[in-house]
């Protein structure tokens, strides 16, 4: 852009900023006001900082056992895709035959399934070995999840020589401790990748766990938000700073990690 | 290196085959079979032909979700690609706040749709409305009270949510664009515009293809935005294709039925991705 440009496209990207903020300062000046508030007036500060609603929220959204259900279960389900996605892609790359190549088309062609058209009978089928619970999301987790991962393990795989593999392998390590000591800590700029891109779908996931483990003291942050939101719908103190309390965990971890947050959904979609 | 009669290939591979078959191949296969019968959750009584895929083009409320969900996405990859190349081309003009603008634009992205959806309810409801009474400006009133102001509220949300991912999309082959190329065209006199039209767009193009289909895949499969803001209503009719077979699904228990939906949702989702496989296709070959 020329120098004489600067000046309106950096008010145009500050205007735009702020119009993007604006439903997060709503949410959060809202969150603040007391029911009365809300009706006279939404745009104004609140008449004083009243923690009031979170205190109420908090405790209705049982926030501690809800959150560390949600953290629970995006760790361990990342831990597990992470590990055997890295593991099935190194096999996939270092055996080039036919077999090896059906496999890959697989898992690429599972991508394409869209999740409404297998929801019904898999929910019947776990739901018949008594399977909806949180091992059984996790496990449907690791097979969702599975796919995009091993892609993308599978290209930068395909760039590490196998010479590496062989001179290991010489001085006596077997396959497993090829692959856990030698190529896995090489993989470690897309194993961040891959689980950036699962941790932002499995924390905010709704849908599965709405349909698997859809009991008290189970749920995790969405699903509790939904029952939360439904008692409260004609109550928006309330519900904002629910609201709020919800999305907090994610914006301390974007304010830690944006950059890598950032490089890793851009990798995921242009790959 | 690894042979496929070794052991440890198929060690290495077996957790994520095992998983990935009983999570998706077995129940896609089963799903296919059950859209063929009357199959009721529990048991099969017969095998019903291809009935329930004639009633489900006789079914209006699915038809009507469909011809909404078409009608949204369309609107909707417009709208998300307008801003986000817009946004993309402000962020990389070298402006002081670039950085802070990305993570701004980005944020949206990291919460789920669930809750997004609770907020701009909110808006739309209780801002929009606050607005417009106070000015008097009737337009701003009742939002998400109409099938009108529910499809407007959707596209909305979804702009703000998405331009920011398609951003960072356009973003990265921007960059990629060689300086060299933008600096010569400065010097034969071309202007920002022409710069922009005949030299920046046909070096990204290859950013559009990708940029349509994934807002196409998005938007299309769209269930927790739909389910938290208008929850398809008024009356059904902001409900959306994958909001309706749930609804078929597990409130009104036609388990067959809306399983043969779910195969032609299927369907339609794999033609419109192996498009995008045979574009790109193309295109690689003609480069």
């Amino acid at each position: 852009m020329g120098r004489k440009y600067k000046l309106p496209v950096e008010l145009l990207g500050v205007l735009l900023g702020l119009l993007w903020l604006a439903p997060f300062y709503l949410m959060i000046v809202n969150s603040f006001k007391t029911k009365r508030e809300i009706f006279s007036d939404t745009l104004k500060l609140p008449e004083g900082f009243n923690f009031d609603n979170y205190i109420e929220a908090f405790t209705q959204l049982n926030f501690m056992q809800t959150f560390f259900n949600s953290l629970l279960i995006t760790i361990v389900s990342v831990f597990i895709i992470v590990i055997f996605s890295s593991m099935a892609a190194y096999a996939l790359s270092r055996n080039k035959s036919k077999v090896s190549t059906v496999i890959f088309f697989i898992f690429v062609a599972a991508m394409l399934i869209p999740f409404q058209s297998v929801m019904i009978p898999l929910v019947t089928v776990f739901g018949k070995f008594e399977m909806l619970n949180r091992s059984g999301l996790i496990f449907m987790y690791l097979g969702f999840g599975a796919s995009l991962s091993i892609f993308l393990y599978y290209g930068t795989l395909n760039s590490i020589p196998k010479s590496l593999d062989e001179a290991a392998t010489i001085d006596g390590a077997n396959k497993f401790q090829v692959f856990w000591y030698i190529i896995f800590p090489m993989l470690k700029p897309i194993t961040v990748t891959v689980a950036i891109l699962n941790t932002i779908w499995i924390w905010n996931d709704y849908l599965l766990p709405s349909l698997v483990i859809n009991q008290e003291g189970m749920e995790t942050i969405p699903l509790k938000m939904f029952f939360f939101f439904g008692e409260y719908t004609k109550q928006w103190h309330l519900a904002l700073a629910g609201l709020t309390i919800g999305i907090l965990p994610v914006i301390i971890a974007y304010f830690f990690a944006q950059r890598e947050i950032i490089k890793g959904v851009s990798e995921g979609a242009v790959k | 290196m690894l042979r496929t009669r070794d052991l440890s290939y198929w060690l290495f591979l077996a957790p994520v085959l095992i998983a990935l078959s009983l999570v998706v191949v077995v129940p896609l296969g089963l799903g296919v079979y059950y859209s063929f019968t009357d199959w009721n959750g529990i048991e099969v009584g017969s095998f019903v032909g291809f009935e329930n895929y004639i009633n489900v083009f006789q079914d209006e409320e699915f038809m009507a979700a469909l011809w909404f969900t078409v009608k949204f996405s369309i609107v909707s990859i417009i709208l998300i690609n307008f801003f986000g190349l817009s946004l993309a081309l402000i962020v990389t003009s070298k402006i002081k706040s670039s950085k802070l603008l990305r993570t701004i634009f980005f944020m949206p992205n990291l919460i789920g749709g669930l809750i997004l959806g609770f907020i701009w309810q909110f808006i739309f409801m209780k801002v929009f409305d606050g607005i417009g009474t106070h000015f008097g400006i009737e337009n701003l009133q009742g939002w998400l009270s109409t099938t009108e102001t529910g499809f407007w509220g959707l596209v909305i949300l979804m702009s703000w949510q998405m331009a920011g991912y398609i951003m960072v999309i356009y973003i990265a082959y921007l960059e990629s664009v060689p300086t060299e190329l933008i600096e010569a065209a400065e010097i034969d006199g071309a202007s920002p515009f022409q710069r922009l039209v005949y030299i920046i767009f046909p070096l990204v193009a290859p950013a559009f293809t990708v940029s349509m289909f994934l807002t196409l895949s998005n938007t299309f499969k769209l269930y927790d935005q739909n389910l938290s803001l208008t929850g398809g209503g008024p009356y059904k009719s902001t409900q959306m294709v994958s909001m309706e077979i749930f609804k078929t699904a597990f409130v009104e228990s036609e388990l067959s039925y809306a399983q043969a939906k779910a195969v032609i949702f299927f369907l339609i989702v794999a033609v419109i991705s192996l498009t995008q496989v045979y574009i790109n296709k193309k295109r690689e070959v003609e480069m």
